[in-house]
């Protein structure tokens, strides 16, 4: 690990966490994981459907390792808890993150489901326009302090580390 | 005052309640968060703006005098409706948390020292605990809590049991804005006052459902804000008595609040000017007294009534809907019910019930020690006031099934 990187401790790689295996490709580009989340959504005409898909998905969400569920990887800036946590494989950077919450834990899935695993410069390039073309905008509110800005912004700042120590360390 | 309210006039009053959200009738059950205004305060602070403008007590001409004397008129009203014996003893802040600020460093760093005691309950609002942590730092003191009981009653003998000749001030509120529970203030007062101990009263929520008179409730200190009580946001009030007032170095320093300022020295304005440093929030003063006729012209009594109607009928709505449990029960508590769902978080039931146009709070409600007492880490909180119905209770527990729906 970087020096560049050791002053914040969502990087930190708890001890029981040493051997978690290396997450395969991701089987679409960041582009069509968004389009496929707007498709998916797009089948649903009515409020409560969608929201019923999303709590669904984040029911889905895998479990995260107890060593991850303590404070120092909690989000500041959310109603409901969020943990969460951005690590480096290889040249791309793999996000996990839950809440106690269920339509957060939602939109924690449709985050991952469109960062996680990808590269630095895909993330920072990346808006998150999907979310309002699937009729969620209301969640984008900063003001709605349901964490899915504060993830946003967790995101990105992992993002611009990593993309900041590879342009340092190519 | 009018023995009979009538709910359905009275929401005629509240532009905003006409107003539709999300395509439905607004059910607004949040006003312990911040009560909705009727059309007399907003166009009492508009008539301000068009007629009677100036700063306060600065100059000698016809607008400086016409705002001066409708703010002092506006102390007044706030004098008569809490039953205060001076108009001096009311300083205008800018909301209960400041009132309570004052208090804690002008009085707290005044008569506190290493070892000395101050009181609080374990359900005080963030803003009756964090001031005296911070003059705990300062002055050495050691800030204890009373228990609640799971009901969300306190006892009497808790208070006694805590209040020792160490104890200085006993701070704690007067409804919770979590529980609802009302506290016998004066039985507290009186063992405070036995032990040489001061009472101040955060009355954030109890200045909205109770009748207060602050000479019957025997305490020292009582703070409020506007914004509760149908008035403007920006505008709170620190009733306490004059013997202590004016024994009190002020807090803040600046313009209105000085007799004489030589370079080296500084002589303070008589009450309540010494506490006001700076312009105060004029309009928000006179909009707060427009509120007060408004509640005063319906009768608190009488509103209380009304409220205690629909709490009832609330508590017993919701308690048939299954994998709900109410937080705090105590009798005779005010109209602040708090819920959990054993199917949703708080903050899914808020979100969820937002679309159907209702409006709760979700969260610890800046009272997270209570919540650790509880071991919740939030609730819903559905709070009635004047304007709400049982028609709204109805829409509430509707969209609470749907929330059974979804997440069942």
């Amino acid at each position: 690990m970087s020096a560049a990187t050791d002053d914040d401790p969502r990087q930190e790689k708890p001890d029981s966490m040493a051997a978690v295996a290396e997450p395969a490709l991701p089987e679409e580009t960041i582009r069509e994981a968004q389009d496929e989340l707007i498709a998916e959504f797009g089948f649903f005409d009515d409020w409560m459907d969608r929201y019923q898909y999303l709590i669904d998905l984040g029911r889905k969400l895998p479990t995260m390792p107890d060593a991850y569920l303590r404070d120092e990887f909690k989000l500041k800036g959310c109603q409901s808890q969020v943990w969460f946590v951005g690590e480096r494989t290889g040249d791309r950077l793999v996000f996990r993150a839950v809440s106690d919450a269920a339509i957060v834990s939602g939109l924690i899935a449709l985050l991952l489901r469109v960062y996680s695993n990808r590269t630095p410069r895909e993330i920072l390039e990346t808006e998150p326009d999907f979310i309002i073309e699937i009729g969620l905008a209301d969640h984008l509110s900063p003001t709605r302090k349901n964490g899915l800005g504060a993830m946003l912004g967790a995101i990105r700042t992992r993002a611009r580390l990593a993309f900041e120590e590879s342009a340092r360390h190519p | 005052m009018s023995a009979r309210f009538d709910v359905d006039t009275a929401r005629k009053d509240f532009p905003i309640l006409s107003k539709p959200v999300r395509g439905r009738r607004l059910v607004y059950l949040d006003s312990a968060g911040s009560a909705q205004k009727p059309r007399h305060v907003i166009d009492s602070v508009r008539d301000v703006y068009e007629n009677d403008y100036a700063n306060v007590h600065r100059g000698l001409h016809y607008l400086s005098e016409r705002a001066s004397a409708r703010y002092e008129e506006a102390r007044e009203t706030v004098r008569a409706f809490i039953n205060a014996p001076e108009q001096h003893e009311v300083v205008f802040t800018g909301g209960t948390t400041e009132a309570i600020n004052l208090v804690a460093w002008s009085y707290g760093r005044s008569v506190l020292g290493p070892g000395d005691e101050v009181l609080i309950t374990c359900a005080e609002h963030h803003s009756n605990i964090v001031p005296w942590h911070l003059v705990r730092e300062q002055t050495g003191c050691v800030v204890k809590a009373v228990p609640v009981q799971d009901d969300g009653t306190f006892r009497l003998e808790d208070f006694a049991r805590l209040i020792t000749e160490r104890t200085r001030v006993v701070s704690c509120f007067h409804v919770s804005n979590v529980l609802g529970t009302v506290l016998p203030l004066r039985d507290i007062a009186r063992l405070a006052h036995a032990q040489g101990a001061v009472v101040v009263v955060d009355g954030a929520q109890g200045i909205v459902h109770l009748p207060v008179d602050v000479q019957e409730l025997e305490v020292d200190f009582y703070a409020f804000s506007g914004h509760k009580l149908y008035g403007p946001s920006g505008i709170g009030v620190l009733w306490g008595r004059a013997e202590l007032l004016e024994a009190m170095p002020p807090w803040q320093g600046g313009g209105g609040m000085i007799d004489t300022v030589t370079l080296s020295a500084t002589t303070w304005a008589d009450l309540p000017d010494k506490f006001e440093a700076g312009t105060p929030p004029i309009a928000q003063a006179i909009g707060l007294a427009a509120a007060i006729d408004y509640v005063s012209d319906i009768g608190i009594d009488a509103i209380a009534r009304h409220e205690q109607e629909v709490l009832l009928y609330a508590t017993q709505r919701l308690a048939s809907v299954p994998g709900l449990s109410l937080v705090g029960t105590a009798a005779g508590k005010a109209s602040v019910v708090s819920f959990v769902m054993d199917c949703a978080h708080p903050h899914d039931v808020s979100t969820i019930i937002d679309q159907y146009g209702v409006a709760v709070r979700a969260g610890h409600h800046c009272a997270q020690p209570l919540m650790d007492r509880f071991e919740l880490s939030s609730t819903a909180r559905a709070s009635l006031a004047l304007y709400n119905t049982t028609e709204d209770i109805d829409i509430l527990v509707e969209s609470l099934e749907k929330v059974r729906e979804i997440f069942q």
